[in-house]
């Protein structure tokens, strides 16, 4: 807990600068969700599309400035951090990519077998 | 009370308790562990919407052809903009949260209880949009027809915009009332029927030749779609809905078993019937947490006010609760992320 060190010291002005941050990239997400620039959306990259990768990488940088800034990760010690955020990355990891792929191996036995679905 | 508030002194009495084991007071450990067992929770529920998402990718549901609604604005449409004020609503509402935490570091009992008081309001706020956001979902704007497999046609003008069924559905002279337990000799009734039958909407398109159906199917722009004589040469566009010619809209339609006007767990007029199954749930499961989160922030509001923790010489209690607030922000962001945008 850092904040036992330096218990009368505020933090404001950070957490303005961090709802800054926030604001601004959810700006920009909106901001693309709108135009959906053809370049991104056309053009992918390990099976998904540009824009999709810019909306997730950012989303999970406001998940870090949350966790870090807001929810004062940054004054916990390691072995706590890693104790909650490992685990959750690594099992969410480990579900996403199982679900996924066999979402994907569904819709392949639709497309591509005798199942139509349409009718 | 006192095991909840432990203090940095006792720290090498290993048995004696009040120990710290990562440097957390049990409180705080708990919530963080809580938390992620709710995060695990909710990553269920987005992993297995995108578990349905990739077994029906070529007909899920474009989120920004749903969600197009705007306070005061009527029939413009308005993509993304009004859950991105939603999204900045509880952002907003996480700084207050955190200024209280902040102001409860240096014991200012009047601060801690403003800025409480203004984190309550924001997740009011919050939940309220919510449930503007559910009655648009549910009441739905265009209406589609339902096919006897289950797939939605919808309706689209020359251009290629939506047309809602209220603008070419007949008046046919039929007689179809909702049968109401009232009237029954047996007490069972049927779901309110939809403003109009198959038939009307099927005599209205062949009275408005201009009107053309659109499927579910994304178009991808691939060879054989190109080819094909069914799909309508101009106005099909790539990663757009595809638009049927005349004369397949008229084929498709023949096939139509029910008129969806909005959406429930059963049907609903945007396509896939897992996408309603899933906003509802997902939706609704966060909208709970923020919902439970106002009464937690209340209780702690009041206990401030009363001067529990001025009593206490800590304000930790509201850092737990500041813990699970930022906690539903955070699972906002993915929702937002998932739902709206991806």
């Amino acid at each position: 807990m850092a904040h036992d060190n330096h218990a009368h010291e505020s933090h404001t002005k950070k957490i303005w600068i961090v709802f800054g941050i926030l604001s601004i990239v959810t700006i920009v997400e909106v901001y693309l969700g709108i135009i959906k620039p053809a370049s991104l959306v056309m053009n992918d990259f390990l099976g998904m599309n540009l824009l999709n990768w810019i909306f997730i990488i950012l989303t999970l940088y406001k998940a870090y400035k949350i966790t870090w800034a807001f929810m004062h990760m940054d004054g916990e010690k390691a072995s706590l951090r890693w104790a909650v955020v490992g685990t959750t990355v690594f099992l969410v990891l480990y579900l996403i990519f199982i679900l996924l792929v066999e979402g994907n191996y569904v819709y392949e036995v639709f497309r591509d077998s005798t199942i139509k679905w349409n009718f | 009370m006192g095991a909840t508030v432990t203090t940095a002194n006792t720290t090498g009495n290993t048995w004696g308790g009040g120990n710290e084991p990562m440097g957390a007071s049990y409180g705080k450990m708990m919530m963080w562990f809580f938390i992620v067992s709710d995060a695990l929770t909710f990553s269920g529920f987005l992993a297995a919407y995108g578990f349905s998402r990739f077994k029906f990718i070529d007909t899920w549901p474009i989120a920004d052809e749903v969600f197009t609604h705007f306070p005061f604005l009527h029939g413009v449409d308005a993509p993304m903009y009004y859950v991105a004020l939603m999204t900045f609503i509880l952002i907003f509402s996480s700084v207050t949260m955190v200024l209280a935490v902040d102001a409860g570091h240096q014991m200012k009992q009047k601060k801690v209880a403003f800025y409480m008081l203004l984190t309550i309001v924001g997740g009011l706020i919050f939940v309220g949009s919510q449930a503007w956001e559910w009655k648009n979902f549910i009441k739905g704007e265009f209406g589609a027809v339902e096919t006897k497999g289950g797939s939605i046609l919808q309706f689209v003008d020359k251009e290629g915009k939506r047309v809602k069924l209220a603008d070419f559905a007949a008046t046919l002279q039929e007689d179809r009332t909702q049968h109401k337990a009232s009237n029954g000799i047996w007490f069972e009734s049927e779901p309110a029927l939809p403003t109009y039958s198959v038939a009307e909407v099927q005599a209205g398109f062949k009275a408005h030749p201009d009107l053309l159906i659109r499927t579910e199917a994304i178009y991808r722009g691939t060879d054989a779609e190109k080819k094909d004589a069914k799909l309508h040469p101009e106005l099909n566009k790539e990663k757009h809905k595809t638009v049927l010619t005349r004369a397949e809209s008229e084929a498709m339609l023949a096939n139509g078993a029910l008129v969806v006007e909005g959406a429930n767990l059963k049907h609903n007029e945007y396509g896939s019937k897992l996408f309603a199954d899933f906003f509802f749930f997902i939706t609704g499961f966060h909208g709970f947490h923020v919902f439970s989160g106002v009464i937690i922030n209340i209780i702690i509001f009041l206990n401030v006010l009363l001067g529990t923790y001025e009593k206490r010489r800590s304000y930790e209690m509201v850092e737990k609760v500041g813990l699970y607030w930022h906690f539903v922000d955070l699972v906002w962001v993915f929702v937002f992320t998932f739902f709206y945008l991806v």
